[in-house]
């Protein structure tokens, strides 16, 4: 059987597995479609939200950001872990014990305003309609480089069966399809990483491969620095960063994580509080499979990518003559991936030859090297998403895995715009129209409208992936920043300050929001062109609009007991309900 | 007025945030401590072939994130069932 065969036929398995799962789980009732019911076993639920959470960008784009920055990648590793310690200690049992559908909800309540719960249901959307625009993408890249499909079709494809299992099955559905999906996706990511790392360092655990030695006893990452270091390279192993600004990002991605409406609500779904705990534990086992796998990835396509286009570089021969790989002679892995130009050669010096090392080195003996041998810039680009699915086929690796990557790859990205879509039509159906707009809807209506709002959403996100805003990349920064300085701080005051108001809540959330939302288009300009250049030297204390969502959540504090302090007090009933939140005794099914 | 319904309140609210303190002190120096402030020093030091500094950024604090969430749900079951908290 031909590769685009056997990828077929492994996609189309995974689909009919989903299918099934759907058809098997479809909702009854609103607390179905909102919660699945209350009753998912913590460690179902850990396994769902570590779906839920890993997303295309987990699984395809994460290992090759890993692999270009180094030790500079370690702020995304710490982040989108660190992330759940905070979930599970400040906010996850909390919410649990509170007992109510979704995040706005919540906010609503705890500060007996519609305006807060507005303005929470406005920062929900944009989150998430950031998010699943960037899924939807990444289901449209790995239809059309492995199926060879046009994207439209797979979008598609992709958007019928998100439709189908989000909209029949609500919470319910999506939350026992994502248990399959991440059986895919880890089986997927963990089966090409085991052979690398047994390929490289003999060692079968790819978490203890990076720390072990390669075939001539050096220690692998010694190696490692040692060729990107002659080829010009920042080193694998130092970052190039400001420290401030790391800190700043990953602070910003761990409350960024433990803000995003999607992630919460799956606390929601649990029996009790206990569960609520010990379920970001579980979550995070099974994030924690991937997450510690991917630095070895990472390590070793760069590794790999070096030593086909620079083979002397591991004997120390860099700059000897004929080194470069031969462009005629080059690997299939790589004209195929020409063909989707996330690869692309240009024959600077014309010797034929490819040339991959760092032209901008500030190093005056590198730049002297260079020039002698004739070197006339780099010659070749590579987009860092191909480093995960290119990897087993630079690797050499059977093509079974290579199938199983792709239908990974669409595992992930089907997963999380799941779970991103059934946030989206619950903050319309439960929120909007229920909370705010229609407060007499029956149960059966508000199902409706909740499936209406979800293929609606279903919608939005297919043009989004079709016509992607230019912007997704930059987008990202937007939606973690706004979770970290918007939604973060006042579930957290909710809870932690039995004082907080609703003026000081509304008022911190929107200096928050407007803060974060107004740095990152000054720097990044989108919809209009940046009004400064995104330098170091432009940012507040130095810090990128990456990480600027740290201060936005300082700012919100600070605004919030500002406040709070000159107008009317929290009222007793809301104290009351406070203290009741904090301790876990007669946690009940989660209702209206 | 403070019943004494109230008062085992604030002594079960008491327990729990001096577990949380310490919970999050840990989380802080495993990883903005570890990984990033200390990185360039702890770097000389290495475990097998990581460098420690490194290895806290890419392996370690995440081990450390896992131990904390289970060691604060046994302990907080613990406490619940002291303060007579806990759900049935």
């Amino acid at each position: 059987m031909d590769l685009k065969t056997l990828t077929f036929v492994v996609v189309g398995l995974s689909f009919a597995l989903y299918i099934g799962v759907a058809i098997w789980a479809r909702a009854g009732s609103t607390s179905d479609f909102y919660v699945a019911g209350g009753g998912v076993h913590p460690v179902v639920n850990g396994m769902a939200t570590a779906a839920d959470w890993m997303s295309a960008a987990s699984f395809i784009s994460m290992a090759g950001l890993i692999a270009f920055l180094g030790y500079g990648g370690s702020v995304y590793l710490m982040g989108w872990t660190g992330g759940y310690v905070l979930l599970a200690v400040l906010l996850a049992p909390y919410l649990r014990k509170f007992g109510k559908f979704t995040v706005p909800q919540f906010i609503g309540d705890r500060y007996y305003s519609n305006g807060a719960r507005l303005v929470a249901v406005i920062c929900l959307i944009f989150i998430s309609f950031t998010y699943v625009a960037g899924q939807m993408r990444g289901v449209g890249i790995v239809f059309s480089r492995f199926l060879e499909v046009d994207i439209v079709t797979g979008l598609l494809v992709g958007m019928g069966l998100v439709f189908f299992y989000a909209v029949l099955g609500g919470m319910k559905g999506v939350t026992y399809t994502q248990v399959a999906q991440y059986c895919v996706l880890i089986f997927a990511y963990m089966v090409p990483a085991i052979f690398i790392s047994l390929n490289l360092t003999g060692n079968v655990f790819p978490q203890l491969g990076l720390g072990s030695s390669v075939a001539t006893g050096e220690p692998f990452l010694a190696k490692l620095d040692m060729v990107v270091h002659d080829l010009g390279f920042q080193e694998y192993t130092s970052g190039n960063k400001s420290m401030i600004d790391v800190i700043a990002i990953t602070m910003a991605l761990m409350a960024g994580t433990a803000g995003l409406p999607h992630v919460i609500v799956r606390f929601f779904t649990v029996p009790k509080v206990k569960d609520a705990r010990s379920s970001a534990g579980w979550a995070l086992v099974f994030i924690s499979i991937l997450y510690t796998t991917a630095p070895a990835v990472g390590a070793m396509a760069r590794y790999n990518l070096h030593a086909t286009m620079t083979p002397g570089v591991l004997t120390g021969e860099t700059f000897a003559e004929g080194n470069g790989l031969n462009y005629e002679s080059r690997p299939d892995w790589m004209k195929r991936w020409e063909a989707t130009k996330l690869i692309k050669f240009e024959d600077k010096n014309g010797d034929g030859r490819i040339q991959y090392y760092n032209d901008k080195s500030k190093d005056a003996e590198f730049n002297a090297k260079v020039e002698a041998a004739g070197w006339k810039g780099n010659e070749l680009t590579v987009d860092r998403d191909i480093m995960v699915l290119a990897n087993p086929e630079i690797a050499k690796l059977p093509d079974w895995v290579i199938a199983l990557v792709a239908a990974g790859g669409i595992a992930a990205a089907l997963s999380t715009a799941a779970g991103l879509l059934l946030v989206i039509s619950s903050a319309i159906s439960h929120d909007l129209m229920k909370g705010i707009l229609t407060p007499d809807l029956s149960e059966k209506s508000e199902l409706l409208a909740g499936r209406l709002a979800a293929a609606v959403a279903v919608g939005v996100a297919g043009y989004l992936g079709y016509n992607p805003p230019g912007f997704v990349a930059q987008v990202v920064a937007f939606a973690f920043g706004l979770a970290c300085a918007s939604l973060f701080p006042t579930i957290l005051l909710g809870i932690f300050s039995k004082t907080m108001n609703k003026e000081g809540a509304i008022a911190g959330m929107l200096s928050g929001l407007i803060f974060t939302f107004g740095y990152i288009l000054y720097f990044k300009g989108i919809f209009i062109t940046p009004m400064a250049e995104n330098i170091p030297a432009n940012w507040l204390f130095g810090i990128s609009p990456e990480g600027i969502g740290t201060v936005g959540a300082i700012l919100n504090m600070l605004v919030a007991f500002t406040v709070a302090k000159f107008t009317a007090p929290c009222p007793e009933h809301i104290q009351h309900l406070v203290e009741d939140i904090r301790t876990p005794r007669g946690a009940g099914a989660a209702t209206h | 007025m403070t019943s004494p319904d109230k008062k085992s309140g604030e002594a079960y609210w008491k327990a729990t945030l001096s577990l949380l303190t310490v919970i999050l002190i840990l989380w802080f120096v495993v990883s903005f401590g570890f990984g990033i402030i200390l990185q360039p020093a702890l770097d000389s030091i290495h475990l097998g072939g990581y460098p420690l500094g490194f290895w806290f950024a890419q392996q370690g604090s995440i081990y450390v994130f896992l131990i904390l969430i289970f060691w604060y749900a046994a302990r907080m079951n613990k406490i619940d069932r002291e303060h007579d908290v806990h759900e049935d």
